[in-house]
């Protein structure tokens, strides 16, 4: 229950659809979603398998509460390998379309082999079809949302599209839902590119009613609204000011990474941050930020919804972006910003709508950028290669340059579109590259924040801060405030924020929850709403035989306990300012205590024990 | 005073509430020649698909409806009026004063000057009478002409389906519904039909109908074509019943010419309904609508009048139809054929019987056509009766014109 | 004093639990698109307004509607469509200027807000006010429906 038990599965090769059963043994070990997915990606392709060769597969997967009332029950999830890391992709989008594939009768979609020409899938609950899509390819995801509202002629239409990075070989592309949500991170949308697949639209009126005990769903999902009504990060911190209510923080306690983490403060930081995008400006008498927006089911509504002055030289002579669309979120804001030395925040605001217009993370694209910007300083890229361009710290006008040649994998746009650690290696400085595992930073300095170092190096999917967001305790004392600047006790703090991510990326609900709620907030949600018994022991079980199943998948996939690694940066150049001055990641003190907590040998491979605990043998 | 109401069909019903309602005295006497107790043609089809049954076309449910509102419920026929004397006359012989009146006999199907029209296998589907016949007439296989694709033919055509008819329709213009819907729609909604298993022969007429030999009839058509039937269903139109009126000195054309306050050109003589011409929104002209919403809006209008309460001013009713054939949904408002040098916002999806066209003068809507909708139709309505000045709303709809519901939102200031 | 919903654009966030609550309350099943409420989101603005059922006082739809099968609850104001006696013609559907009484391709009827008896499931869901039941007088939609009436009705 809570599933559909249908899952759709499309082979565009032979442009064929067929319905199976949803694996209920599987589903009852690993919900939904990210796991569940996984589970999926691991049985059916060889984790050595070419990233964009047709053997991929493209996972498009909802959880048990996605669809449902429960506060920010609309999460679904792609799963994939990754053509930037070559490891287990998983990325998470809000929006509506997740809630819509739900309601038209999926628990998921799983897409394998390549069509011979552009097609998008069509879902209208049982009615399937892959129909052509050359009118589409070569668009943004913009007009190509615009396109397919104006075919079907249905306003309630839910579009996940790729854009013309994408298309681009772009290596962190997106798949974008519902104009700015993103599947954001790991190129699960060049993925996408890569099968001919430019997007699915959902229409579904079935309805999610298979909920196992209605009155007592009803009961936990209203008591635990009542947790986030409750909570003043949930309440008013992420309403107000999104994300971006962290920037000062961050940028205060010294571990906001600075020009492509050179430093670890930013003096630019409080003109960008969320409380700036609520200032009124002069040049208009108008604030950047229009409103905030829910996600289906949410209510949080941490997203940003933003107006850049018409005014301002990005848009001064188009009036196609005078319009509100999706706002700053912190790691854009950050990656878009800080790390560029950049403090134009309308520029960032451009640069974050181009972004989702034509699908790539911003996050990857940011630190990129600042990877280019330092090897221009350093003389290893030159004029000629940027199109006359100035890559400089600092340069607003470089950044709309640069985020609109990406868009279109244009000029240096498409050396940008390689990723910083193939960039890097290409201008013959890799140390600059500020990755793991080929994946770019988010916004938090392990320097300055201990704990973040292990997650970034252990994290599954590269670099990423959702993964394990020890941020949490270290920063904000949520659940408990432990020491931002020591590594003790950061390797089960590490291990327990993974394993419980896991298993709420799991659950069609959204991790940003977690401010206010716990385990044990989420258990009787599933609960009362899946067959089955869920308690928050079971959901950390869950949690961390996903972790190992992904784990695993990597060491096949040819990554090893090597992979699990900082740039020199962090592990050699100390914080210069700040309560972290001084200070390096003690990434070495952290990690052989991690694997040992994980039932690890000293190599990072799950030990057989281990695997036997978690029934992955 | 005493409000005498000719006809008990919506409009007669809904306009002696209408005045009990706002005039608790007065007495009021509602004249109806049917058998039935008031009923409602529109439910016609719906007792034909045995969906319900006869009480289920009743306009008021309760037994004692008219006795408690002190109604006095009149069965019988007005066959004469003087309007000097301010007399009606029924055909029992007696004869009714009234200090006002409201005229709201409705209409009847029109007889086509067709030889053997009058055979018995012949029937119109107006009245509660007529449906029984025709579910008398039609068994399972029975074969079955439907003479005449318009609205009342298309509207009964899912129920003669329903029953089991194998049909034929015949329709002289080139497409079905001709006076609703252009050829696109009228189109799409024959195709739609002929996928579904009917035959539907256009651009052709009926010119005589025999009594047949195995069948009952054989109905010959235009050029070489004879069908064999058991029955003919008669919906070539309808016209206002305005025969008893002949002697007066009521001004009528096709039906009761009425102004903006319902009044017939003898002063308290009001009529509503589908024997009115009254005033269409979109056209400005007098026109007989013959549909129910507009019935309905004609009574309250009226008798608001008859009893002199302000502020009633008829600003035309919008001629508006939906239709269900055999599940295709589809409406027409207004000018859905376009106004005088305005222009359109279309998407015509033929794959999936969709279709909507929406017609502008300047920036306002004036007239629309929907297949295959049924969310918020009814916001073309609003937009088109609001005379809502559409401004940037109007190229978006141009765009896509599926964003009618953002356009009225944005345009009525929900959104301020 | 009878109640009314206060429908407010500026506070509501779009996140659809209005629709969730009605669609439950209606058809047990959380199902948008058979809510009785909907939110139109104005993506270029960065607006979402909900909107239902004004429950008009001379309302179109009971008026147009041929088998009476549209009622006034006197308590709450609703108009109550009874499904038993609705024949499906959706002549209220294109009576309804405001678009808020649709037709259900499943159950052969017509769907629309009726307050829930008075207890309205889409008011106790929201969770920033966008959505409240109050009194009639003070909510503005209230002027509204009198504006629409009057243009609808009597304008020139
Ligand atoms: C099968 C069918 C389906 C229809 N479907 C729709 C639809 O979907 N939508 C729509 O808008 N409209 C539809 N209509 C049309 C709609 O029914 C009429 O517009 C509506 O009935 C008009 O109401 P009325 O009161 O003006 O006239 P009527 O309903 O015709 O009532 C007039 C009454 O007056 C009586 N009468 C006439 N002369 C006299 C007299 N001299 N003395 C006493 N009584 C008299 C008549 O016998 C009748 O009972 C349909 C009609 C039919 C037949
Ligand atoms: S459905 Fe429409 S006509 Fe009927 S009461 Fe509601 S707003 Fe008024
Ligand atoms: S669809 Fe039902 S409620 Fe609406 S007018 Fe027809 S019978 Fe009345």
């Amino acid at each position: 229950m809570a599933w559909t038990e249908k899952v759709l599965r499309v082979n565009l090769t032979a442009r064929t659809t067929f319905v199976e059963p949803l694996n209920m043994e599987w589903a009852n070990q690993y919900l939904g979603q990210r796991g569940l997915g996984s589970k999926y990606l691991s049985e059916e392709i060889d984790p050595k398998v070419e990233p964009l060769s047709p053997e991929n597969k493209l996972i498009m997967i909802t959880g048990p509460l996605t669809g449902t009332m429960a506060a920010t029950g609309g999460r679904y999830s792609i799963v994939t390998k990754s053509p930037l890391t070559s490891a287990i992709a998983c990325s998470n989008s809000g929006g509506f379309i997740g809630a819509e594939i739900k309601n038209a009768g999926w628990d998921m979609i799983i897409f394998e082999g390549k069509a011979d020409s552009p097609v998008y899938l069509y879902i209208e609950n049982d009615d399937v079809k892959i129909l052509p899509a050359d009118d589409l390819w070569g668009n943004s995801v913009w007009k190509t949302d615009e396109m397919l509202h104006q075919k079907h002629q249905d306003p309630l239409l839910r579009v996940a599209c790729i854009g013309r990075s994408a298309e681009q070989q772009c290596l962190y592309a997106s798949v974008i839902n519902d104009l700015h949500r993103a599947a954001g991170r790991s190129g699960v949308g060049t993925v996408m590119a890569s099968k001919n697949l430019k997007a699915v639209a959902v229409r579904g009126t079935k309805g999610v009613g298979n909920i196992k005990d209605f009155p007592r769903f009803l009961n936990a999902t209203n008591q635990a609204k009542q947790v986030l009504a409750g909570d003043s990060i949930t309440h008013e911190g992420l309403p107000t000011y999104g994300t971006q209510v962290l920037m000062n923080v961050i940028n205060e306690i010294g571990a906001m990474p600075t020009r492509n983490m050179r430093d670890v403060q930013f003096d630019g930081a409080e003109r960008i941050s969320g409380e700036a995008m609520h200032q009124i400006r002069a040049s208009d008498n108008k604030a950047n930020l229009t409103t905030n927006a829910a996600c289906f089911g949410c209510t949080i509504a941490c997203g940003r919804i933003s107006t850049i002055d018409k005014g301002h030289f990005s848009i001064q002579n188009k009036p196609e972006y005078w319009h509100a669309s999706g706002g700053l979120e912190y790691e854009a804001a950050w990656a878009l910003g800080s790390d560029l030395g950049i403090d134009d925040l309308d520029a960032l605001t451009y640069a974050n709508f181009i972004c989702n217009e034509d699908g790539f993370d911003p996050i990857s694209f940011g630190s990129t950028l600042a990877a280019a910007m330092e090897m221009y300083e350093q003389g290893l890229i030159s004029k000629a290669q940027t199109g006359g361009i100035e890559l400089n710290f600092g340069n607003a006008e470089a950044l709309v340059k640069m985020v609109e040649l990406t868009a279109k994998g244009e000029g240096f746009g498409k050396e940008l579109g390689l990723g910083s650690k193939r960039l890097c290696e290409k201008y013959g400085n890799p140390d600059l590259s500020m990755t793991v595992k080929g994946q770019e930073f988010p916004a938090y300095d392990p320097r300055g924040i201990q704990g973040m170092g292990l997650t970034y190096a252990t994290s599954n999917r590269g670099a990423c801060h959702l993964r394990g967001y020890t941020v949490s305790s270290e920063v904000l004392g949520v659940p408990e405030k432990t020491d931002p600047l020591t590594t003790e006790g950061k390797p089960e703090l590490a291990k327990a924020f993974q394993d419980a991510t896991a298993a709420i990326d799991s659950s069609g609900l959204c991790v940003f929850t977690t401010f206010a709620w716990t385990l044990d907030d989420i258990a009787p949600q599933l609960d009362a709403a899946c067959q089955g018994d869920w308690t928050a022991e079971k959901l950390l079980e869950v949690g961390e035989r996903i972790w190992n199943l992904e784990r695993q998948f990597n060491l096949d996939a040819g990554l090893t306990g090597k992979d699990d690694n900082l740039p020199k940066r962090l592990l050699k150049e100390a914080a210069k300012t700040g309560p972290a001055k001084g200070k390096v990641n003690e990434l070495g003190k952290m990690l052989p205590e991690y694997y040992q907590l994980r039932g690890w040998t000293a190599d990072g491979v799950p030990k057989q024990e281990t695997l036997q605990r978690l029934g992955l043998v | 005073m005493h409000h005498v109401i000719i006809g008990a069909g919506p409009a007669g019903v809904i306009a002696a509430e209408t005045l009990r309602k706002y005039d608790k005295k007065s007495a009021i006497t509602l004249i109806g020649d049917e058998p039935e107790p008031p009923y409602s043609r529109m439910a016609i089809p719906y007792l034909l698909m045995q969906n319900i049954e006869e009480q289920g076309t009743y306009l008021r449910k309760g037994n004692d409806h008219y006795r408690r509102l002190a109604i006095d419920l009149c069965h019988d026929r007005v066959i004469g009026l003087d309007t000097a004397q301010k007399q009606v006359h029924l055909q029992n012989d007696k004869t009714l004063n009234y200090d006002k009146l409201l005229i709201a006999t409705g209409s009847h199907p029109v007889t086509p000057p067709i030889p053997g029209i009058t055979l018995p296998g012949v029937n119109h589907c107006w009245t509660l009478a007529d449906a029984r016949q025709i579910a008398a007439k039609i068994k399972p296989g029975s074969k079955v002409v439907l003479m005449g694709a318009g609205f009342i033919g298309c509207i009964i055509l899912e129920a003669l389906v329903k029953r089991g008819a194998e049909l034929t329709v015949v329709e002289q213009g080139d497409r079905m519904v001709p006076r609703m819907m252009n050829e696109k729609a009228g189109n799409l909604i024959k195709r739609w039909c002929i996928d579904k298993g009917i035959r539907v022969l256009t651009s052709t007429r009926v010119e005589a109908v025999e009594s047949g030999q195995a069948s009952r009839l054989s109905i010959k058509l235009a050029g070489q074509t004879t069908l064999a039937a058991d029955l003919l269903v008669s919906a070539t139109g309808v016209q206002p019943n305005i025969a008893f009126l002949k002697n007066t000195d009521i001004k009528t054309e096709q039906g009761i010419l009425i102004d903006r306050h319902m009044q017939t050109s003898v002063a308290d003589i009001y009529a509503a309904g589908d024997v009115a011409q009254g005033l269409d929104f979109s056209s400005g002209e007098n026109t007989v609508q013959a549909i129910q919403p507009t019935a309905a809006e004609h009574a309250q209008i009226a008798a608001k009048n008859m009893l002199g309460l302000p502020g009633a001013r008829f600003q035309g009713a919008v001629n508006m139809n939906v239709l269900d054939t055999l599940g295709l949904i589809s409406s027409s408002f207004g000018l859905w054929m376009g106004a005088d040098s305005g222009d359109q916002a279309e998407r015509y999806d033929p794959e999936n019987f969709k279709y909507l066209n929406l017609q502008f003068a300047d920036d306002v809507l004036v007239g629309a056509t929907t297949i295959g909708f049924t969310q918020h139709v009814g916001v073309l309505r609003g937009l088109i009766q609001n005379k809502m000045h559409l401004r940037d709303w109007k190229p978006r709809l141009q765009q896509d014109p599926s964003r009618v519901m953002d356009a009225w939102l944005a345009t009525h200031q929900v959104l301020a | 004093m009878q109640k009314s919903l206060h429908l407010d654009a500026y506070k509501c966030t779009g996140c659809l639990q209005c629709e969730m609550a009605c669609s439950y309350e209606k058809e047990g099943a959380f199902n948008p698109a058979k809510s009785r409420i909907k939110v139109f989101t104005f993506h270029d603005l960065g607006r979402f307004s909900p909107y239902t059922c004004t429950q008009c006082a001379e309302a179109w739809c009971l008026h147009a509607c041929p088998v009476e099968a549209i009622t006034t609850n006197v308590a709450t104001g609703a108009k109550e469509v009874n499904e038993t006696l609705c024949v499906g013609c959706k002549v209220c559907t294109i009576s309804c200027p405001f678009g808020t009484i649709n037709y259900n391709t499943e159950t052969h009827k017509v769907d629309k807000c009726d307050l829930c008896g008075g207890d309205p499931a889409c008011a106790k869901a929201c969770p920033t006010e966008a959505i409240v039941y109050i009194d009639a007088e003070q909510t503005g939609y209230d002027k509204m429906q009198k504006y629409a009436q009057l243009n609808l009705t009597q304008g020139e």
